[in-house]
C-alpha cells in the first residue's frame, strides 16, 4: 500500500552510462586525429567482445540479458579498457583483457554493482603482467612517425597482418613519454635534457596532450551533469600535482614537473573515468578524497620508482581494496548526533 | 561556466559551508501547488453518513461515551482520551450513532478499525459551545481542558497537541517554531489556509506562545507560498502579539520536517536522542494553531480541516471538510475523477500513502487526496542493482548513507543498520526519488525498522521469560536450603528438649510424676479413639477373612508409607 515516494527524477543507470560514453567522444576524436583511425577497430572489437560476454554471463548466472545488458555498462568497461591499451595493440589482446574484465572481474563477482575492482584496470594489468612488451609498445602519433598507415593498413595490423612492405615496427612506434623518461633517467641523464626529445609535447606527450584535453573536457562535462562529484578528480589532479611538484621542487634534474605528470599517462583518464567508478569506489564525500589521495601517491610512487612507466591501474586496484575501511571510517555525521 | 558554478556548489555542499537557510540534501520535485490553488477553500455539502474512525491520532484508543441509537449534537464528545497519549473524537455534526463498528480506515496497512458511524439529522445543530477564558487560567487547567478538545497535530502527523503544550519545567522554550513549509508537492491547504485565514491562525499562536511561555515565534514558510508569506506578514503587523517573525526559506523538500525547520529558522540542531523542547524550541503546524484559536475562544472542539483534493480530478482545489465525511463525497465536489485514475494517494506524493479504497473517511491527518494517474506517477522501472553512485546519500537530509542502509537492510543485516542509525531515518523518500537503479530504499528501511523493532520485542520478551526462570530457579534453591535449615534446626531443637527433660526429671520429681500422669491419660485417650475408628464388623468374621484383611492393610499402609515418601522428595512448589 504505502509505496512512495511516487516520484521519480533519477536519470536510469542506462542514461548515466551513455552520458559517460558520451564524454568519451572528444578523446576518441582526438585519438583518431592524433593515432588514425585505427583506435575504433579497438573500440569496436571491446565492445562486441564486451556485449558477448556480458550476455552469456547473464545466462548462464540466470538473468535477465535484456535490461542488463541495456544499462551499458559492459559497453562502458569495454570503452574504457580499449582506450587504455596501446592503440593498433593486436586483436587478440583486445579480446582478452575485455573477457577478463567482463567474466572475472565483473561477473564472477556477481555482476553489476557487487565488483570490489575497477573491471576495465583488471583487464589491464592482467594484460600489463602478461604482455608487458606489447602493452609498453605505444605507436607513435602521425606526425612522428617515420611510416604513416592508413586505416586498411592499421585495421590489417591489428588483426595480425604485416606491415605494408618496407615498413618495420620502429618506424611506427616510439616509446612513450613516460617510459622515456624513466629509461633516460637511469641512464644519468637530466630531465631538461630528456623533454627535449621529439616525443615531448608542450605539456606531457607530443599529440597524446590533445588526448589528455579531450579527457578534461568531458571530465567536466560530467561534472556539469553531475554525473560525478568534484571530490575525485580534484583531490587525485591535486595531490599528484602536489606530490610531483614537492619532488620538482627539490631536484628538478631527476624529476619531471607537475605539468608533466598531470599530462602524461593515464592522468587524466584516470581522474575523471577511471577513479570515479561508483561501483568499486568510496561513497562518502571524505572517503572520495583519501581515496584519490591515495591512488596520486601510489601512481607518482609507482611512475618514479616502480616498474613500470605508470601507474594509475595498480593504484587503483590497491585503493579499491581499501574501499570499505575508507566508507567505514568516513561516514559522515548524521543530523542531529554530535558525532 | 555552469559547470563551475556547480563545483563551487558541491564544494561548499561538502565541507557543510552551505548557508544554514538550506536544507543539506534535499529535493526538487515538480511542485504541482499551482492547479489546487486557483479557487478559494470551498465547503461539502453535508455527507448523510459520516465514518468517524476512533484512531485518528497517535497514542491510546479513546473511550466511547456514546452508545448506538443516541442522537448526538454537533461537537458533543463522542469518546474521550484515554491514557497518557490519547485524543478526544466528537460529533462532526448532529445526527444519530448509527453503529461502532469495525470499518476500512484510511490507513496504509489496509486494516478495518473501530469506528462511530454517524447519520446525520441535516439540522447540522451545535451543542454547547463554552469559550475558555485562557488568558485568566492557569496551564494546568487549560492543559486538562484541551485533553477533550480533539485537537491533533494537522500536518500530518497527528500527535496529541495537549502533549505538544506541557511544558518541561527544567527548560524554558524560548522559540515558537510555525511549522507552514508545507514542502511536499500537490499539498495547498496550509497555504490556503494562511491566504485565508492568517488573522486566525496568529490568534492561535498567540495562545500557544501563552502556553508555552514562548517568548519569540518563528513563522517558517517556502518562498514558493508568497501569497501566503504576505498574508501572515500582513496579519503578524496588524496583530498585537509581539515578536513574531515570517521567515520565507528556499522550497527544498524536505524543509517542512519539524527538525529540520527548526534548524532553518533557528540554526539549531535537535539532538536525534531529544525533543526539541528540550532545547526551547516547540513547533506547531498552522492549520493545528487556527484549531486551537477555534476551540479556545468559541468553544468548538476539532470537526473539520482544510483538505486538498487534485491530481487527476477535474476541478482541484481546497475543501473545509468535516471529519468522517467520506473521500467519494471529496472527490465529487471536485468534479470527479479524470480518466485513467487507478489510485487515490492520502498526503503527498513523496509519503503518503495508496488509499484501501475511497470509502475510507476525512481524518484528522487527511491533508491532502491526490488521484492518481500513470500520466502523474508512472509506475516504477524495475529495479536495477545498486552502483553505489551515492545519489541517495547527497540528497540525504540527516546525512545517512542510505546505500550502505539498502545493504545492510536487504541483507537483514539489522544490527549493522542499526549502527549506521537506521532509525534516524524520516523516511522523506529523497533517496528513492533520487536513484538511478529505481530500488524501492525507504520500502527497505520501513521493512528492516519493523523487523528491528520486532526483534527488540522478541528480545525482550525473551530476557522476562529468562529472568523470571532463573528467579523461579533462585527461589526453589533458596526454599530447598531453608527447609534443610528447618530441618537442621528441628534436629538440634529435638535434641536440646530431649536434654532439658532429662534435666528436668531429676530437677523436679513432683512435676515429673504429674507430666507422666499426663502422659499416661493421652494414651488411654489415643487407645479408645483408635478402638472406637476401628472397624466393628470384623471380631467374628473367619480366619481365612481376617487373613486377607491384615493383607489389604498391610498394603495401604505400605502405599501410604510410599506416597509421604515420595511428597517429601519431590517439592510441593514444583507441582504448580
Amino acid at each position: 500500500m504505502s509505496r512512495s515516494p511516487y516520484l521519480s527524477s533519477a536519470p536510469s543507470v542506462s542514461v548515466i552510462m551513455v552520458k559517460v560514453m558520451l564524454a568519451l567522444i572528444p578523446a576518441i576524436a582526438a585519438y583518431v586525429w592524433v593515432y588514425g583511425a585505427g583506435i575504433l577497430v579497438t573500440l569496436a572489437l571491446a565492445s562486441a567482445t564486451a556485449l558477448t560476454a556480458e550476455a552469456l554471463m547473464l545466462k548462464l548466472r540466470n538473468r535477465p540479458i535484456k535490461p542488463f545488458l541495456m544499462d551499458g555498462s559492459a559497453l562502458l568497461t569495454a570503452w574504457l579498457l580499449a582506450l587504455s591499451l596501446p592503440p593498433l595493440a593486436p586483436w587478440w589482446l583486445v579480446v582478452v583483457g575485455t573477457l577478463f574484465a567482463i567474466v572475472i572481474a565483473k561477473h564472477l563477482y556477481g555482476g553489476l554493482g557487487y565488483n570490489p575492482f575497477n573491471p576495465a584496470m583488471v583487464g589491464y594489468a592482467v594484460l600489463l603482467i602478461s604482455f608487458p612488451v606489447i602493452m609498453t609498445h605505444w605507436p607513435a602519433p602521425l606526425e612522428l612517425a617515420q611510416a604513416k598507415l592508413s586505416f586498411a593498413e592499421q585495421y590489417q595490423f591489428i588483426f595480425g597482418a604485416s606491415l605494408p612492405n618496407g615498413v618495420q615496427v620502429d618506424a611506427i612506434s616510439m616509446a612513450t613519454p613516460l617510459d622515456y623518461l624513466k629509461t633516460q633517467l637511469t641512464l644519468h641523464h637530466q630531465v631538461q635534457d630528456i623533454t627535449t626529445a621529439s616525443q615531448f609535447g608542450a605539456f606531457g606527450a607530443k599529440g597524446g596532450e590533445l588526448v589528455v584535453w579531450a579527457y578534461l573536457l568531458g571530465g567536466l562535462y560530467l561534472l556539469q551533469q553531475r554525473l560525478i562529484t568534484w571530490h575525485l578528480p580534484t583531490a587525485f589532479l591535486g595531490a599528484l600535482a602536489l606530490m610531483a611538484g614537492a619532488f620538482y621542487l627539490v631536484d628538478a634534474n631527476h624529476f619531471a614537473s607537475p605539468v608533466f605528470h598531470l599530462f602524461t599517462g593515464a592522468s587524466m583518464l584516470g581522474a575523471f573515468f577511471i577513479i570515479t567508478d561508483p561501483v568499486s569506489g568510496p561513497t562518502t564525500p571524505k572517503g572520495k578524497l583519501i581515496f584519490a589521495v591515495g591512488i596520486a601517491v601510489l601512481t607518482y610512487l609507482i611512475r618514479v620508482y616502480g616498474g613500470y612507466p605508470d601507474g594509475v591501474a595498480f593504484s587503483v586496484l590497491l585503493m579499491n581494496m581499501c574501499v570499505p575501511l575508507i566508507d567505514a571510517w568516513t561516514q559522515p555525521r548524521v543530523f542531529g548526533h554530535s558525532k | 561556466m555552469n559547470a563551475l558554478l556547480n563545483i563551487v556548489h558541491q564544494v561548499k555542499n561538502s565541507f557543510g559551508l552551505s548557508a544554514n537557510n538550506t536544507v543539506r540534501g534535499g529535493v526538487h520535485p515538480a511542485e504541482h501547488k499551482q492547479e489546487s490553488t486557483t479557487l478559494t477553500i470551498g465547503s461539502l455539502a453535508l455527507s448523510k453518513r459520516l465514518v468517524l474512525p476512533l484512531r485518528q491520532h497517535v497514542g491510546h484508543l479513546p473511550k466511547v461515551l456514546v452508545t448506538v441509537g443516541q442522537h448526538v449534537l454537533k461537537g458533543q464528545l463522542l469518546a474521550e482520551a484515554e491514557g497518557n497519549i490519547s485524543a478526544a473524537i466528537h460529533a462532526p455534526t448532529s445526527g444519530v450513532v448509527l453503529a461502532i463498528e469495525d470499518a476500512l480506515i484510511p490507513h496504509p496497512s489496509g486494516l478495518p478499525d473501530q469506528c462511530i458511524v454517524l447519520e446525520s439529522d441535516g439540522q447540522d445543530t451545535w451543542g454547547e459551545r463554552v469559550a475558555i477564558d485562557w488568558r485568566h487560567l492557569d496551564q494546568p487547567t487549560l492543559l486538562a481542558a484541551l485533553r477533550n478538545s480533539g485537537i491533533v497535530g494537522l500536518g500530518g502527523a497527528a500527535f496529541p497537541t495537549q502533549i505538544k503544550l506541557r511544558t518541561n519545567p527544567k527548560v524554558q522554550i524560548k522559540t515558537l517554531v510555525v511549522n507552514a513549509a508545507e514542502c511536499e508537492p500537490y499539498i495547498t491547504c496550509d497555504d490556503m489556509l494562511m491566504r485565508e485565514r492568517a488573522a486566525d491562525i496568529l490568534k492561535g499562536v498567540e495562545i500557544a506562545q501563552y502556553l508555552l511561555g514562548a517568548e519569540e515565534c518563528l513563522i517558517g514558510i517556502e518562498d514558493n507560498k508568497p501569497e501566503a508569506a504576505e498574508a501572515m506578514r500582513q496579519a503578524c503587523a496588524n496583530s498585537a502579539v509581539k515578536n513574531l517573525q515570517v521567515i520565507v526559506v528556499p522550497t527544498q523538500y524536505p524543509s517542512g520536517d519539524a527538525r529540520q525547520l527548526i534548524r532553518l529558522l533557528t540554526g539549531m540542531e535537535v539532538p536525534n536522542d531529544k525533543r526539541s523542547t528540550d532545547v526551547g524550541v516547540q513547533c506547531f503546524n498552522v492549520a493545528t494553531l487556527l484549531a486551537l484559536h477555534r476551540y479556545f475562544d468559541f468553544g468548538e472542539p476539532a470537526l473539520s480541516r482544510v483538505v486538498t483534493i487534485t491530481g487527476n480530478v477535474s476541478t482541484p482545489r481546497n475543501y473545509e471538510v468535516l471529519f468522517g465525511t467520506p473521500v467519494t463525497d471529496l472527490i465529487a465536489a471536485a468534479g470527479g475523477a479524470l480518466d485513467q485514475t487507478d489510485d487515490y494517494i492520502m498526503g503527498g506524493p513523496m509519503m503518503g500513502f495508496s488509499l484501501p479504497s475511497v470509502d475510507v473517511p476525512i481524518t484528522k491527518a487527511a491533508n491532502c487526496i491526490i488521484a492518481s494517474a500513470p500520466q502523474l506517477f508512472a509506475p516504477p522501472p524495475p529495479a536495477m542493482p545498486c552502483i553505489r553512485c551515492a545519489r541517495c546519500a547527497d540528497v540525504c537530509p540527516v546525512s545517512l548513507q542510505p546505500q550502505e542502509l539498502y545493504w545492510f537492510s536487504k541483507s537483514s543485516n539489522l544490527e549493522k543498520a542499526r549502527d549506521y542509525k537506521l532509525f534516524d531515518c524520516i523516511e522523506c523518500g529523497c533517496c528513492t526519488y533520487a536513484c538511478p537503479s529505481n530500488i524501492p530504499l525507504v520500502q527497505y528501511y520501513r521493512f528492516a525498522k519493523s523487523e528491528i523493532i520486532a526483534q527488540d520485542r522478541a528480545k525482550e520478551a525473551a530476557d522476562l521469560a529468562r529472568e523470571r526462570n532463573e528467579f523461579r530457579l533462585m527461589r526453589i534453591e533458596r526454599e530447598k536450603q531453608e527447609r534443610a535449615q528447618k530441618h537442621a534446626q528441628k534436629a538440634v531443637g529435638a535434641q536440646t528438649e530431649a536434654a532439658k527433660e532429662v534435666l528436668a526429671v531429676s530437677a523436679n520429681p513432683e512435676a515429673d510424676a504429674a507430666k507422666k500422669a499426663a502422659i499416661a491419660a493421652a494414651i488411654e485417650r489415643a487407645k479408645a479413639q483408635k478402638a472406637a475408628a476401628a472397624p466393628q464388623n470384623i471380631d467374628k468374621v473367619e480366619p481365612a477373612v481376617q487373613a486377607e484383611i491384615a493383607k489389604i492393610d498391610a498394603r495401604r499402609d505400605a502405599a501410604k508409607q510410599a506416597v509421604q515418601a515420595q511428597l517429601f522428595e519431590s517439592d510441593p512448589q514444583d507441582n504448580k
